[in-house]
C-alpha cells in the first residue's frame, strides 16, 4: 500500500522535483489566494493569469526566458487596468474583462505564428510540472520568500485594508499602496508559477484552497495556514493520481484543489454549525 | 467653538467640502477645542459625513483648510477615531471580534510594533463598554446587525484618540446602548477628549456642547441650545421635531412647506 503513496516519489526524481514546486507553489498560492478571496479580486487574478499569455509567448518567439516574458505581461496588464480606470468613467471590472480578452486573443494569436502552436499553448495554459529544471525550483522558491515576507510585513494593513480601506486610511496605511503591493504579490505568484501548473491552473490554485480554507477559518491567519495545507494536499493527491492513471499533472491537481473545495463545502452544509448567529442578545 | 487660545483639535477656516471638486457644503468654519462635543446635523444628503470624512482626512477639501492639532488631517493617525456610517466590511471575512477591536491599535504600532499590555486593556475597555466583551471569540460575520454596530463603536472607542469622528453611530442601537453611548461621549469629553458626531437625533446634538446645523450650508453652528431653536431647525428640516423612540414627532412645520416625505427618516 505504502508503495502506492511513495514510491512514485521516492523512485522518480522528475516526481520528487513536481512535489517540491507543488508545495512551493501552493504556499504562495495559499498566501495570495487567501487576500484575492477575502477582497474579491479573483477577477484581476484571473485577468493576470491570462494577461502574462502574449508576454509569453513573445518571449518564446524571442528565445528569451518564459518568466521574463510573463513579467512584462503581468506589469502590461496592470498598467492598462490602472490606465483605463482613470481615463475613463468605466469600472475596473469592465477594464480588467476588456483587456482580458485582448491578452488572450493576442497570445494565441502569437503563438499561432510558431510551428508548434497547440503544443506551446498547453505549455503556457497548463504548466510542466514533471519537466521543472533545479534553476526553476530555485526561483520558485525565492518567489515564494518574497511573498511570504511580504505577507508578514504587511499583515496589519492588509487586514484592515481587507476590513475596510477606509479605517486602513485613517490607520496611516495609505489603502493605494498596499493594494498595489497586492496586485504585485498576485503577479509575482502567476508569473513564477505558470511553468509549474500553468497560467489557466496557477489561477485554480488561487482560488480553490483559498476559497476551501475561508469555510472553516476564523482568522486570516488560519485560512493561509489551511489553504497552503490545503494546496499542498491537492499537489500531493494530483501528483500521485496523473502518475497512476496517466493523467495530465497539472489538470489533475487543480482538479484535486476544487474537489477538496467542494467536498469541504458539502461537509459544512451536512455538519451542524458551532457557530451560528449569537441567539438571545440584540 | 471658543477664542482660547490653547491649541484646537480641529479648526476649519472657509472649508468647502465635497466630492470630486463639486462642493456640497461652502464656507464652514469652527474651531473645536478639547473636552468639546460637536454634533453635525441635518437631513440625508445635507453634508454631515461629507464634512466628517474631510476632517478625517478620506476627502480633500475642495476649498479653504481644515487643520486636526493644527496639522492637516491624517498627520496623526493614532490620535483620530473615525467611524464610518457603512461598513462594507466582507461578509466572509475571518475575524473574531477581539481582531476587529484590536486593530483600532494598529495606528500607533505601524507594521511591526508589537501590542502592549496597555494596547490589550484599552480594547477590553472599550468593550466592557460597549458590552461586547461576552462576545470576543465570537466570528464577526455570525453577529447581528446592531451588535456589529457595537463591535465597530468599540473600535472607534479602543484607539483612545484625543479626536473622535462619529457618523451616526446609535442609529442601529437599541435604547440600552444608546443610552450606553451617550454616556461614553460624557465621559470622553470630561477627560478632555473632542467628539464630531453626525446625527438625526436632536435629542442627541442638544446633549452635545454645540451644534451645526447643515443644509448644503452652515444653517446655525453655535452652542446647541442656541442653535436648536425652531427658527434654525425650521430652516434646516422645514419643521420642527421631538424625538421619541421610533422617530421624529413633528410638532410644527414651515409655513407654506407642505411635507409629502420625511426628512429624518433613513
Amino acid at each position: 500500500m505504502a508503495d502506492w503513496f511513495v514510491t512514485p516519489f521516492a523512485a522518480n526524481a522528475f516526481m520528487l522535483d513536481a512535489l517540491l514546486a507543488g508545495i512551493l507553489v501552493s504556499i504562495a498560492c495559499g498566501i495570495v489566494g487567501t487576500y484575492v478571496v477575502l477582497r474579491g479580486l479573483a477577477f484581476i487574478g484571473d485577468a493576470l493569469a491570462h494577461g502574462v499569455l502574449p508576454g509569453v509567448a513573445v518571449a518564446m518567439l524571442l528565445g528569451l526566458p518564459g518568466m521574463v516574458g510573463a513579467a512584462a505581461g503581468a506589469a502590461g496588464m496592470i498598467f492598462g487596468i490602472g490606465w483605463i480606470t482613470r481615463r475613463s468613467n468605466l469600472s475596473s471590472d469592465t477594464a480588467i474583462g476588456l483587456l482580458f480578452v485582448a491578452m488572450l486573443a493576442l497570445g494565441v494569436a502569437i503563438v499561432s505564428r510558431s510551428h508548434s502552436f497547440s503544443g506551446d499553448l498547453v505549455r503556457i495554459l497548463f504548466g510542466e510540472i514533471l519537466g521543472i529544471r533545479a534553476s526553476e525550483l530555485a526561483i520558485q522558491l525565492a518567489a515564494t520568500l518574497v511573498i511570504a515576507a511580504l505577507a508578514w510585513i504587511c499583515h496589519r494593513p492588509f487586514l484592515l485594508l481587507c476590513f475596510s480601506p477606509e479605517q486602513a486610511r485613517v490607520s496611516g496605511f495609505a489603502p493605494r499602496r498596499y493594494h498595489s503591493i497586492m496586485l504585485g504579490m498576485i503577479a509575482l505568484t502567476i508569473v513564477v508559477s505558470f511553468r509549474t501548473v500553468g497560467t489557466l491552473l496557477v489561477f485554480g490554485m488561487l482560488l480553490a484552497p483559498a476559497a476551501a480554507a475561508a469555510l472553516f477559518s476564523r482568522k486570516v491567519a488560519t485560512m493561509i495556514l489551511s489553504a497552503s495545507a490545503l494546496g499542498i494536499g491537492s499537489v500531493y493527491a494530483g501528483l500521485l493520481a496523473s502518475y497512476h492513471f496517466d493523467l495530465a499533472a497539472g489538470a489533475a491537481i487543480t482538479l484535486a484543489a476544487s474537489g477538496l473545495f467542494f467536498v469541504l463545502l458539502a461537509a459544512r452544509q451536512l455538519l451542524p454549525r458551532a457557530d451560528r448567529r449569537q441567539e438571545g442578545r440584540p | 467653538m471658543s477664542a482660547a487660545d490653547g491649541p484646537a483639535m480641529v479648526e476649519a477656516l472657509s472649508l468647502g467640502v465635497g466630492y470630486q471638486g463639486e462642493t456640497v457644503v461652502a464656507d464652514i468654519s469652527f474651531r473645536l477645542d478639547p473636552g468639546q462635543v460637536l454634533a453635525l446635523v441635518g437631513s440625508n444628503g445635507s453634508g454631515k459625513s461629507t464634512l466628517l470624512k474631510t476632517v478625517a482626512g478620506l476627502l480633500p477639501p475642495t476649498a479653504g483648510n481644515v487643520r486636526v492639532f493644527g496639522a492637516a488631517p491624517l498627520s496623526s493617525p493614532s490620535r483620530v477615531a473615525y467611524l464610518g456610517q457603512f461598513h462594507p466590511t466582507s461578509f466572509m471575512l475571518p475575524l473574531r471580534v477581539l481582531d476587529v477591536v484590536r486593530m483600532a491599535r494598529f495606528a500607533r504600532h505601524g507594521l511591526f510594533g508589537r501590542l502592549t499590555a496597555e494596547d490589550e486593556r484599552a480594547v477590553r475597555e472599550a468593550m466592557a463598554v460597549m458590552d461586547v466583551q461576552g462576545l470576543a471569540d465570537a466570528p464577526l460575520n455570525t453577529l447581528s446587525g446592531g451588535q456589529r454596530q457595537r463591535v465597530f463603536m468599540a473600535q472607534a472607542f479602543a484607539r483612545d484618540a484625543d479626536l473622535i469622528l462619529l457618523d451616526e453611530p446609535a442609529a442601529n442601537l437599541d435604547t440600552t446602548s444608546r443610552d450606553t453611548y451617550r454616556g461614553r461621549l460624557r465621559t470622553l469629553a470630561d477627560a478632555g477628549r473632542s467628539v464630531i458626531v453626525a446625527t438625526h437625533d436632536i435629542d442627541e446634538a442638544s446633549e452635545c456642547h454645540f451644534t451645526m446645523l447643515l443644509a448644503h450650508r452652515v444653517v446655525a453652528c453655535g452652542p446647541s441650545a442656541e442653535v436648536l431653536a425652531r427658527p434654525a431647525l425650521l430652516a434646516t428640516f422645514g419643521m420642527v421635531g421631538k424625538y421619541q423612540e421610533g422617530g421624529i414627532v413633528i410638532v410644527e412645520r414651515e409655513h407654506g412647506h407642505d411635507h409629502g416625505h420625511d426628512h429624518f427618516g433613513d
